[in-house]
């Protein structure tokens, strides 16, 4: 007799044999970082980082994770994947990249950041990887905000002409394998996001998934589609108009500075890590983290956003103008400033006397 | 204080000849990047395999950000946002450190409970960082994967050897611990990761997010009090003190072991006790932020302040501290700012000259250059304390953070707090009864050496302190709540000339936050965090840095020979500073004639 409830439909299996069997990550934080987006991944759960690297999950391919601040391997040991990524012996590979790059053109020696040392004894800087790696790349994710957007180190005034991985590379760069950069903001990332994000582009290439969807600044839709404030559990005191005067009050923070409005963001209705902690959410306010425009377009991040208290007092006129008046902002917001590029000059506004601010041409 | 540069008295004890170069077989060997740390380091290392000892070492750091420069200018209510970002793993130990001197440059008390809830946030980043460091980037150092790839025949006998505290944790032999450690396979690894999940969540109760808080300001935190909050955060302290029940004798028996099993292993990554330690944990009743109480305030942190010399505390007052500090550029990628950038601060607000080299009156002229080991080499400073009684500028580390902590806490026997007491000569650590425990005491003691072994050891001990402390914090929390004293933030002016200073001890040591404040934005800033300290070049005065002083001249146990050299005891010696270098560091090694460059493994550019 056929088993009661024999399964014929036409469903992939998602434990099949993956399409692509085996992929190593390569993952840099030799960009201008923290690190903490990598420290942010140990504490991922959904999954953990074991969970991918023992194969619980099923239908993955067997990944091996480079990653500096984890690996078992030092030194040359732990270079040699690169290397042989970089000669062509090592494919397929997803390359990772943490932290914003450096202008090294804007100098006539020296860097600013270097990964392993190449046959001149010199360090090897960020950009040259990046200009041996991503040719060669299945995919590139941007983990956290300094590498997709600039972030931090991008800042005004900086002196080493940092930018995000899409300003260096061009938005519209694709793999061999026709995949765009993939872009993961946050400062540091939301570890599940990171996480959840290289499952999906493990299970895409498995075939288990069709092409990631990304939005026009390359996130995640699922991800970053949503504003802080649409997730934010403090949105029914604002519909309330009921305002925190003070930090450490239970209310809405966006007179306090909270910027949840206009960003998109998905902490404060995920929470930190398994529900727990966040931002305007737990009584911090939103400072744009995940957004291209960050710091610069929301510094001083203690002052009323401009502009939040029009929307705050047409409280009741809901729909359409608050909207529209949110999305040209948040339209604004999601642009990068514009001293975030490459070529040989600096235009951070920062003026150095220790060194020239753009490359002196070789005679 | 106020010498002339001409006038600096190298520290002639700690400036070791440039190694044995006569020695013929000098064999220069790079590991770059050490892995298992936070930040970009590379080791250099010129190593005499006949007399099995590192012959000499540099280091140096790759990484260039520039805070310093681009913080001056912005709004100094700003400053705790953007300098979390300088470390992603102890970002929160920034913050915090970040407010306490806005609290200073603006005069702002926070409420007593804000104290509370920042204590118990950075009290839960100790529980979790040095727990993750210890057992899942260090621990794999001790692991049986790696000991039996350098040292087969200790492991061999750690098959034999019977852990004494195997009742404690569980583990027969030695051998055993060690195969718990094996990266991802091991049990106590995935435990400890998990484990560091946990204290995680119960940091980001009090602070937001791991590892930029979300909810710390100037004048307190934004965090909500209910019993709730403190009811989630101890229920799984808990947990973790039954955790530590376990932890810390499986180290002590760990670290015992290797003391046995490799006589002479005391001198692997030993140096000189050139301690220092900054204070951590606030106390609320007395802790007003003004400097010219803060040599009292100091004194009734949770952790004592202090600095100590050849196992003398010479100072636990925050204002000798702070004066003694003096950056000296030395073998990094920067021009002096002496006679090119202002002098901010003449004299402190109690009228004490201030050095033209100290973090106040400092300016950062980056210039990239060639990496030359004989000339600039790194991205790192060289912070120096400057010893008044004696004229030196001492090279001072922090051990990584925890066995300064403990040595400055011991030998000032201020703390007694119903879980932590202070003896003058250790610390006592009451851990109370858990679900499947029953209370425990442990008692750290002061080494005989400052070295890996012991670095390592303070580390397991320091977790147990921040939990036991954390009870106290508890306590005193959930009686501001009961009592209706609920507030957690205090409303500011930011003025438009001021001075500020903060001093904590971010999780691997000393950290120093230095504002100045002139028409109400930041006229300048500067961070020192402790990696720049162990982590430091050669100096002015050729001073080494700690790294370089603790690895040159480590002793070389590993069995294997040049062909499958892994390096290991200068792993531990270096990994046991627990480096975090996205404040900066690389190392070298090497300076005799070279008959062989090697680089780790057998791959790369062979130099002749």
């Amino acid at each position: 007799m056929a088993p009661r409830n024999a399964v014929h439909d036409q469903a992939i299996r998602i434990d099949r044999e993956p399409d692509v069997k085996e992929i190593d990550v390569l993952w840099i934080t030799a960009g201008l970082s923290c690190d903490g987006d990598s420290v942010s991944v140990t504490n991922a759960k959904l999954p953990s980082i074991e969970d991918v690297v023992l194969g619980a999950i099923p239908g993955l391919p067997k990944v091996r994770i480079h990653n500096p601040v984890l690996a078992y391997e030092v030194g040359d040991d732990f270079m040699k994947p690169f290397h042989e990524a970089a000669a062509g012996r090592l494919d397929p590979f997803l390359l990772v990249i943490e932290g914003s790059i450096p202008n090294e053109e804007v100098k006539s020696e020296g860097y600013w950041t270097g990964f392993g040392t190449g046959d001149d004894g010199q360090p090897i800087p960020l950009p040259r990887w990046i200009d041996m790696l991503a040719p060669k790349a299945t995919g590139i994710i941007a983990a956290g905000t300094c590498a997709t957007f600039g972030g931090i180190h991008a800042m005004e005034g900086n002196p080493t002409g940092a930018m995000g991985l899409a300003d260096y590379l061009g938005a519209n760069w694709r793999s061999k394998a026709g995949l765009p950069i993939v872009n993961v903001p946050g400062c540091p990332i939301q570890p599940d996001n990171f996480m959840e994000t290289l499952l999906y582009l493990l299970r895409q290439l498995a075939g288990l998934a069709p092409m990631i969807p990304l939005d026009d600044r390359l996130r995640p839709t699922w991800l970053f589609e949503n504003t802080v404030h649409d997730g934010c559990d403090r949105g029914g005191y604002y519909e309330q108009a009921e305002f925190a005067s003070e930090y450490g009050q239970k209310e809405c923070l966006v007179k306090l500075g909270c910027w949840g409005p206009v960003v998109n963001c998905n902490v404060a209705k995920r929470g930190w890590m398994d529900g727990i902690g966040g931002c305007p959410n737990v009584g911090g306010i939103c400072m744009a983290c995940t957004m291209p425009g960050f710091p610069d377009k929301f510094m001083p991040f203690m002052d009323r956003p401009p502009g939040s208290m029009s929307s705050a007092t047409a409280v009741f006129t809901y729909g359409k103008v608050v909207r529209a008046l949110r999305n040209f902002t948040q339209w604004r917001k999601n642009k990068e400033p514009r001293w975030r590029h490459t070529g040989d000059h600096l235009t951070t506004g920062y003026r150095p006397r220790s060194f020239d601010g753009k490359r002196q041409k070789s005679a | 204080m106020g010498r002339e540069p001409d006038d600096r008295v190298p520290e002639t004890p700690q400036a070791k000849p440039e190694a044995a170069v006569a020695a013929p077989k000098l064999v220069e060997m790079n590991w770059d990047p050490i892995t298992r740390i936070v930040g970009s380091l590379g080791i250099y290392t010129k190593i005499d395999f006949e007399n099995r000892t590192v012959a000499e070492c540099h280091s140096t750091s790759s990484i260039f950000r520039g805070y310093s420069v681009f913080m001056k200018g912005k709004d100094p209510r700003d400053a705790h946002f953007i300098t979390s970002r300088i470390c992603g793993i102890c970002g929160d130990n920034h913050a915090t450190c970040a407010c306490y001197a806005q609290n200073m440059a603006f005069g702002v008390r926070p409420p007593d409970l804000a104290e509370w809830i920042v204590n118990l946030g950075e009290a839960a980043e100790y529980m979790f960082d040095h727990n993750i460091f210890q057992d899942n980037l260090v621990g794999v150092d001790y692991c049986e994967r790696m000991v039996k790839e350098t040292n087969p025949s200790v492991l061999a006998k750690a098959e034999k050897a019977l852990a004494p505290h195997s009742n404690d944790h569980g583990y027969r032999t030695i051998a055993d611990i060690m195969r718990a450690l094996n990266p991802f396979e091991g049990e106590f690894y995935r435990e400890a990761l998990q484990m560091s999940r946990m204290t995680r969540e119960m940091f980001c109760l009090m602070e937001g997010r791991h590892v930029h808080p979300s909810t710390l300001y100037p004048g307190g935190v934004g965090t909500v009090p209910t019993p709730q909050l403190f009811t989630d955060y101890m229920t799984r302290l808990v947990k973790y003190v039954e955790f530590m029940k376990r932890v810390v004798p499986l180290h002590d028996d760990l670290f015992d072991f290797f003391y046995e099993a490799l006589p002479g292993y005391e001198k692997v990554g030993q140096r000189r006790i050139l301690l220092g330690c900054w204070g951590s944990f606030q106390n609320p009743k007395t802790c007003d932020y003004t400097y010219k109480n803060m040599s009292e305030w100091g004194k009734d942190m949770f952790v004592t302040p202090g600095v100590i010399v050849d196992g003398e505390l010479v100072t636990t007052d925050l204002v000798d501290i702070n004066l003694g500090i003096r950056i000296l550029l030395g073998s990094s990628f920067y021009d002096d700012w002496e006679g090119k950038g202002e002098v901010f601060v003449k004299k402190d607000p109690l009228g004490n000259p201030v050095d033209v080299r100290h973090p106040w009156n400092q300016t950062t002229y980056p210039r990239p250059q060639k990496r030359d080991f004989k000339g600039k080499y790194t991205w790192v400073m060289a912070p120096r304390w400057f010893d008044k009684r004696t004229g030196q500028y001492l090279a001072l580390d922090t051990g990584g953070g925890p066995i300064a902590r403990l040595w400055a806490t011991a030998l000032a026997g201020y703390i007694d707090v119903g879980y932590i007491k202070s003896t003058g000569s250790s610390v006592k650590i009451r851990l109370p009864k858990t679900a499947l425990k029953p209370e425990v005491e442990l008692e750290w003691k002061i080494p005989k050496w400052s070295n890996a072994l012991e670095r390592n050891r303070a580390r397991s001990y320091f977790q147990a302190y921040s939990a036991a402390i954390a009870y106290y914090f508890c306590q005193k929390a959930f009686a501001d709540l009961h009592e209706g004293r609920t507030k957690t933030w205090r409303k500011f002016e930011v003025p438009d000339e001021a001075i500020g200073c903060g001093f904590h001890e971010a999780v691997r040591g000393v950290l120093s936050h230095h504002v100045v404040i002139r028409d109400g934005k930041i006229a300048n800033y500067h961070p020192y965090p402790p990696t720049p300290w162990n982590a430091s070049p050669r100096d002015t005065n050729g001073t080494l840095g700690p790294y370089e002083d603790a690895i040159q001249n480590t002793p070389i146990f590993e069995e294997n020979g040049p062909d499958k050299f892994k390096g290991i005891d200068i792993m531990r010696a270096v990994r046991s500073f627990d480096p975090c270098l996205p404040c900066g560091v690389h190392m070298y090694l090497g300076k005799g004639r070279e008959i062989a460059v090697r680089h780790s493994p057998m791959f790369g550019v062979q130099r002749a």
